[in-house]
């Protein structure tokens, strides 16, 4: 589980940054021709995005198919684990080529990259846990709900943990958890979550592309 | 004269002293139950043909009958009151069904209920849709085995206890089935009752519970998808042996919850998939022996105010937090465990680990300050802190600790 939380979005973020750094002169020739400029971008994000997660499906699948997990009741579980490790290697690679397209610098652009997944995958769940410390007088159910939501790593952890380790989440606290993330609205609505995380950078890139020069 | 009173004695000495059989049909010409027991002397049979009989309140007092139910009769109560009243000494029921106990929020209905009773059997009896099952009140000496009862209980309040016993001494129950009551087993102020076999499921609230009752132990028995497996609470000396305690979980559910406990036994149990496997609150001098825990959210959860508990060679497998503790060390020990986290060496391989074990974890201490952290399960940063935790311990207990971790699973 750890290499879906913590690897796939590393990866995602560094191959990003480095595809968007390694092919800048091909791509200023590209833009010499007459192509759409969203067309040249959004098709770099997608061949990297989805190699990547072709990558992460066979790397996988092919070991766990293997091992017998068609005939095994776990395969619902595994099949969320694909989901959300999809999700996070397209959440990345667009926030990746966000990050590159904003900053010319090399060495700025990876940087930041690393920053960014960083403060996702670890930074994050500190202030998280000091805000819950801080503030544990005052009901943090609804407030943790909306944390969790707003991280797409911490999102796809517990989208996971419910399948995995349901058991202690389901003490008397983690039962507010259960109840949202549990029901089929709330898988819906944190996968609409992890939607919205695609669309974003991707809609930021193409506006961005749009209007810079080169 | 001499001549006839003889005989005519003897007849009536004959007749008295050996034990005789009423049969009680539908069609027969006796066709009540309470009527047979009314007809029946001392040491009687009464032998129960199969058919539905709408009884309640049958009563037998101070006589020593043996009703045998005969593939099953069905005595329905009609959700009146209890089915079968009895205050007598060396009895038995047997083969009966008995349905249909209403529920009451004044008076405990029972399918059968025996009062201040001496020397009984109550076996095979099937009891459906009740209210209480068995309830067992002042008696002794009694063998309550292979019942199955079951209900559909919906809210505490509103249900009763599968098999009930207060102020009893001496009772064996084992071999029953209860599913679907408030609590499966309940005893309380009950002393030297053992309580084996028995399948306890889908309870509402306990699958076995006791109150106020010392000297008592329970052996292999399981508890399948209560609210809570058992629960033992203000009891002394109570022997828990070969359980098992199964899926026990829900927002506030225990394999085996533990209040005001001293001095007992728990040995060669498994927990397997409890939300919480055993809480432990206020518990002294408990040892808990050969113990296998498996899969749980939590394995141990001491609470405040425990003293002198002993784990020692127990198997602790993939549980989310092997031990949550509050409070100072106050002698618990945990020795020769087997934990499946363990990541140290064993250079000598003498099959004990080098480096001692800290089986509380930081996130635990957080968790129970702050329950809402819990949704922080298994982040990266958790693992650092508890990495942090393990080098320089600042929040947990610095002394507790397993010195002699097993390197291997201890089998028994």
């Amino acid at each position: 589980m750890n290499v879906i939380i913590m690897i796939v979005p590393l990866i995602g973020t560094i191959f990003g940054v480095m595809y968007y750094y390694n092919s800048r002169e091909f791509t200023q020739l590209l833009l010499a021709q007459p192509v759409k400029r969203s067309s040249i971008f959004l098709g770099q994000y997608f061949g990297v995005a989805i190699s990547l997660s072709l990558s992460l499906i066979l790397g996988l699948g092919i070991p766990f198919a293997a091992y017998g997990l068609f005939k095994s009741p776990a395969i619902w579980d595994f099949t969320m684990l694909l989901i959300t490790g999809l999700f996070l290697t397209l959440i990345f690679s667009a926030l990746a080529f966000n990050i590159a397209l904003s900053n010319e610098n090399k060495i700025k652009g990876f940087g930041y990259a690393i920053l960014l997944w960083l403060f996702l995958a670890v930074i994050y769940d500190g202030i998280f846990l000091l805000f819950l410390v801080y503030f544990q007088d005052y009901p943090l159910d609804k407030f943790s709900l909306a944390a969790s939501m707003f991280n797409p790593i911490d999102l796809s952890r517990i989208l996971i943990l419910l399948k995995l380790d349901i058991s202690a989440l389901l003490s008397y606290t983690g039962a507010v958890f259960k109840q949202f993330f549990g029901t089929p609205l709330g898988t819906l609505a944190s996968i609409g979550m992890l939607v919205v995380w695609v669309i974003l950078p991707l809609y930021r890139l193409k506006k961005v592309v749009g209007k810079k020069d080169f | 004269m001499m001549k006839t009173i003889v005989p005519v004695l003897f007849m009536i000495f004959f007749f008295s002293a050996r034990a005789q059989v009423v049969e009680v049909c539908p069609t027969c010409e006796i066709s009540s139950i309470q009527q047979a027991v009314d007809m029946a002397a001392n040491g009687d049979t009464i032998r129960i043909k199969a058919g539905t009989y709408k009884e309640n309140e049958i009563t037998i007092i101070d006589k020593s009958l043996y009703l045998i139910g005969e593939d099953y009769p069905v005595i329905d109560a009609q959700m009146k009151g209890t089915a079968l009243t009895i205050r007598a000494e060396d009895f038995s029921v047997e083969g009966l069904k008995i349905i249909n106990i209403g529920t009451s929020h004044t008076s405990d209905h029972a399918a059968i209920l025996v009062s201040g009773s001496k020397n009984f059997r109550i076996e095979r009896n099937r009891l459906e849709n009740i209210f209480f099952g068995i309830l067992v009140e002042k008696s002794s000496n009694g063998v309550i085995s292979r019942n199955r009862i079951s209900s559909k209980a919906v809210s505490q309040a509103k249900s009763g206890n599968g098999i009930h016993m207060w102020n009893c001494k001496d009772l064996t129950v084992d071999n029953n089935t209860v599913k679907g009551v408030r609590d499966g087993i309940y005893l309380e102020f009950s002393e030297n009752c053992t309580i084996s076999e028995n399948l306890c499921e889908a309870n509402l609230r306990y699958g076995l519970h006791f109150m106020f009752a010392d000297h008592n132990k329970y052996l292999d028995n399981t508890f399948d998808n209560n609210g809570a497996g058992v629960a033992v609470m203000y009891s002394k000396f109570i022997e828990m042996r070969r359980n098992l305690f199964r899926k026990n979980w829900g927002p506030a559910s225990y394999g085996l919850l533990l209040k005001e406990i001293n001095d007992a036994e728990l040995q060669n149990n498994i927990f397997e998939d409890n939300t919480i496997a055993i809480s432990a609150d206020n518990t002294n001098r408990i040892n808990y022996i050969n113990n296998e825990f498996r899969g749980n959210g939590y394995a141990v959860r001491i609470r405040g105010a425990c003293y002198k508990n002993v784990f020692s060679e127990n198997n602790f497998i993939s549980n989310s937090f092997d031990v949550s503790y509050t409070g100072n060390i106050n002698e618990n020990e945990f020795r020769r465990n087997y934990w499946s986290e363990y990541t140290g060496y064993d250079l000598n391989k003498d099959g004990t680990g080098d480096v001692p074990y800290r089986p509380v974890k930081l996130f635990s201490y957080l968790v129970n300050r702050t329950p809402e952290a819990i949704i922080l399960l298994r982040s990266m940063f958790i693992g650092l802190l508890d990495f942090s935790e393990k080098v320089s311990p600042v929040f947990t207990p610095a002394e507790l600790t397993d010195d002699y971790p097993q390197m291997k699973k201890i089998k028994w």
